[in-house]
């Protein structure tokens, strides 16, 4: 383990990669379809990968995985119900893109709150002092000033 | 048995105790008034970088002779391995890497003592105290959970080195990416003592902002190549992952950024001190966040954490020492500095104030991303995932609004701006985005509808940082020859503003080119047979087994055609590393322009028919062309007279333009 976290990029996936890609003896959908299929892989984690969506990964756990999505598809399921059947099996481990829920609020509402308290802050401290103290003179005015002074020496 | 490493041992000791001299006397010479106890912290920063140098020798010296007596070297090393490799083998392990750090941890110390002349005596010997109490900790840490010296009977043929860091590129990153993020332990340093003192200035950001800017210009320089490294040794083409190790290092960039630009404001216009001070702190208690991340093994799992807890919670202790010690000083000192010069929101210092706020929110975005599902997995016991998605969607729209407006930042005057002028003199980058934009739509028909906003922000960007440049010529007013001569004469830092921030440009056409119109084809060939890919028709030739010093490879050798014409000849491979019985992939990339061809070698079948995935990845280069520019334009900046290292007094005799940034 230490030397995988040793290389500040995720080497660790290398060993789920072992790189046989063996997707191209999987059977490919319809056009629509396999994009839908596409899509679906790039937001599921291969599970037993470091962090690898199962369309980077080869390993098997990758291709049983695939081979699901595209299954399911078949089927007629929406993606959204894919997504449920997988997590059902799976859990929510497997979501690269974290459902949007109260568990996970802290964590899809960090940034939109971070920005919104920033931007009041700001807002509260330019209207108590900002302005108000600030030289009412523009630079340019300031600097036709200087020189009208030094013209009076 | 040699006693090299016993020299390295001892030294490493040595080192130990001269840095608890260093933790204690400067700082107390400080409080008393004593220069001679201050002085101290001179000789023995530079005696502890001396002694650390050693022992780091040592060990590199035991790798270099395959000294398998010495665990360390056993487990990460192999004889037949070639001699580069040996050698990058001493970080290329947990202790080896830790020792670098701390190396260079002391390098910086002895750098502040060596060329801070000009600094007031008592800040001096507060930083090189703090400086003191990191080295000191960091090697305890080394000597009592992680000695790299040990040795064993009896001595076996070694371990090898994991074959994914037998490669240039992660040869030199690590050091690369270490500088830049142990380079903000000075600020951090500067930060503290500044707060343990209750004073500073302007001239504190001066002395600051050259630190700053050469971490930063290293760990720029490490996460590029850390990418590119990732990009062509992982074998699937992907250049960023938002994979927790890679975000642990992006933290420091973004926070260390927005640093850079807020020390700026401070040193101009003395203001928004509190928060540069607060931003320093921040920046390396990410650095340290990130070595506590990677080294305790708490990403893979809580629970490896939790199976051999020494080492991370004694990095754990260090960090919650020195961030908790750092924000509780912070609490009570700060509000001793007073605030600076004021300013109309519409001025250069809100353009910077803005800027901040954006690479602050994006951090802390980041930051919650990388460890909620460590922090959820803690609490509740159950796992979630958050990935690629989450990152993408939460941080490139908070960024949007940062590159809209970054060339506006260089061209607004400070204190209250006149933002008429400001778009007068944008019009003509305006005109150049959307006429690409416009360019790339037509070109383009039924693309992805955002890549031609995005290749219009782009060029937008590009041409939009010159316009202070251009301005300054004197251009279309001044004949061609007397623009260029002003130029030629202008200051470093207006050009190094503009081509940092066109770097940030170049770097986004590459990310907008190759996520929009990427293709890629994957095919399974018998000899002779050849596939379309794009473009390109990639014929399959055969196949070549050959074995090396420590590995044996497989390659398929292709003919790369483009409209039947033969471009290249090509060669993807796998190789085998028997030591550790490890796989690695070697793709083959043919570069055209800044685009490439990315062929990555799959299944080989007994019948020596071989599968093959084929991207063609447009414009790609410009990502890693685009961290150059912004790298060397952090050189340019540091080798203006201004900000060179140590020369704030000198700089005050220059007439300071009122717009020099």
């Amino acid at each position: 383990m230490r030397l995988k976290s040793l290389c500040a990029f995720p080497a660790a996936i290398l060993v789920c990669v072992l790189l046989s890609l063996s997707a191209i003896a999987e059977e490919r959908l319809e056009g629509g379809l396999e994009d839908r299929a596409r899509a679906l892989f790039s937001e599921l984690r291969c599970v037993v990968c470091q962090n690898q969506s199962i369309d980077e990964s080869d390993a098997d756990v990758a291709k049983d995985l695939r081979a699901i999505v595209r299954e399911q598809i078949v089927a007629g399921k929406t993606d959204k119900q894919v997504r449920a059947y997988l997590v059902n099996r799976y859990g929510e481990f497997i979501l690269l893109n974290p459902v949007v829920a109260w568990h996970t609020i802290i964590l899809w509402l960090t940034p939109l709150l971070l920005l919104i308290g920033a931007f009041a802050a700001l807002y509260y401290i330019v209207r108590n002092r900002g302005i108000a103290q600030t030289s009412t003179l523009s630079e340019e005015e300031e600097r036709q000033l200087a020189k009208m002074l030094s013209k009076r020496d | 048995m040699n006693v090299t490493v016993e020299l390295g041992h001892v030294a490493l000791i040595v080192a130990l105790s001269l840095s608890l001299v260093q933790s204690i006397l400067p700082i107390w010479g400080a409080q008393v008034g004593s220069a001679k106890l201050m002085a101290t912290g001179i000789t023995t920063s530079l005696a502890s970088f001396g002694f650390i140098a050693v022992s780091f020798f040592c060990l590199m010296w035991a790798y270099a002779q395959s000294d398998f007596s010495v665990v360390n070297v056993w487990q990460n090393s192999h004889s037949q391995m070639p001699f580069i490799y040996k050698l990058s083998g001493t970080w290329g392990n947990h202790e080896g890497s830790m020792l670098l750090w701390v190396l260079i941890l002391a390098l910086f110390g002895a750098c502040v003592a060596a060329f801070g002349d000009n600094l007031p005596a008592r800040l001096k010997a507060n930083v090189l105290s703090v400086q003191g109490w990191m080295i000191l900790t960091f090697l305890l840490f080394i000597v009592l959970t992680s000695n790299p010296f040990e040795r064993q009977v009896p001595v076996p043929e070694g371990q090898d080195l994991n074959p994914i860091l037998q490669d240039i590129g992660l040869a030199i990153h690590p050091p690369m990416l270490y500088i830049g993020y142990v380079g903000f332990s000075v600020t951090f340093s500067f930060a503290v003592a500044a707060l343990i003192e209750g004073r500073m200035d302007s001239a504190w950001a001066r002395w600051v902002r050259p630190w700053t800017m050469a971490a930063w210009i290293f760990l720029t320089a490490g996460i590029a190549m850390g990418s590119y490294w990732a990009y062509y040794e992982l074998g699937w083409g992907g250049w960023w992952f938002w994979d927790p190790v890679e975000n642990a290092s992006f933290l420091p960039w973004l926070s260390g950024t927005a640093l850079l630009h807020s020390a700026l404001v401070m040193e101009k216009r003395d203001a928004l001190k509190i928060w540069t001070v607060l931003l320093a702190i921040i920046t390396f208690s990410l650095s340290l966040l990130g070595t506590f991340l990677v080294r305790s093994g708490v990403l893979t799992s809580v629970h490896t954490f939790a199976s051999d807890p020494t080492r991370g919670l004694f990095i754990l202790a260090i960090l919650s020492a020195f961030v908790g010690g750092a924000f509780f000083l912070f609490a009570l000192r700060s509000s001793r500095l007073e605030a600076g010069g004021l300013f109309a929101p519409i001025s250069r210092e809100g353009a910077l104030v803005f800027n901040n706020v954006i690479l602050s929110t994006a951090a802390a975005t980041v930051l919650v991303g990388t460890l909620y599902p460590v922090v959820y997995e803690a609490l509740t016991g159950a796992k979630i995932s958050v990935g690629p998605p989450f990152f993408n969607m939460t941080f490139g729209p908070l960024m949007l609004p940062l590159l809209l407006l970054i060339p506006f930042g260089p061209l607004m005057a400070w204190k209250r701006a006149d933002i008429r002028g400001v778009y007068q003199r944008l019009l003509f980058a305006l005109i150049c985005g959307i006429v690409a934009l416009v360019v790339t739509m037509g070109l383009t028909r039924g693309g992805p509808w955002l890549a031609p906003v995005g290749v219009g922000l782009a060029f937008w960007l590009i041409v939009g940082s010159f316009a202070e440049v251009f301005q300054k010529s004197g251009w279309p007013g001044v004949g061609l020859s007397r623009g260029l001569s002003r130029l030629v004469g202008l200051k470093r830092s207006i050009w190094s503003t503009a081509i940092a921030h066109a770097g940030v440009g170049v770097m986004l056409l590459g990310i907008v080119a190759v996520t929009s119109y990427e293709t890629e084809t994957v095919a399974a060939l018998k000899v002779g047979e050849t596939v379309e890919a794009g473009d390109f028709q990639i014929k399959y030739l055969g196949f070549v087994t050959q074995s090396q010093n420590n590995y044996t490879e497989d390659r398929a050798e292709l003919e790369v055609y483009r409209d039947g014409e033969l471009v290249r000849n090509s060669g993807p491979a796998k190789r085998f590393f028997p030591a550790r019985q490890m796989p690695t992939s070697e793709a083959a990339i043919e570069t055209f322009g800044f685009s490439q061809l990315y062929i990555s070698l799959g299944e080989v079948k007994p019948n020596g028919s071989v599968a093959l995935r084929i991207w063609w990845k447009p414009q790609i280069l410009l990502i890693w062309i685009g961290s150059i520019l912004m790298v060397f334009a952090g050189g340019l900046s540091l080798s203006d007279r201004k900000l060179r290292i140590g020369s704030p007094n000198r700089a005050k005799n220059k007439q300071v333009a009122p717009n020099a940034a």
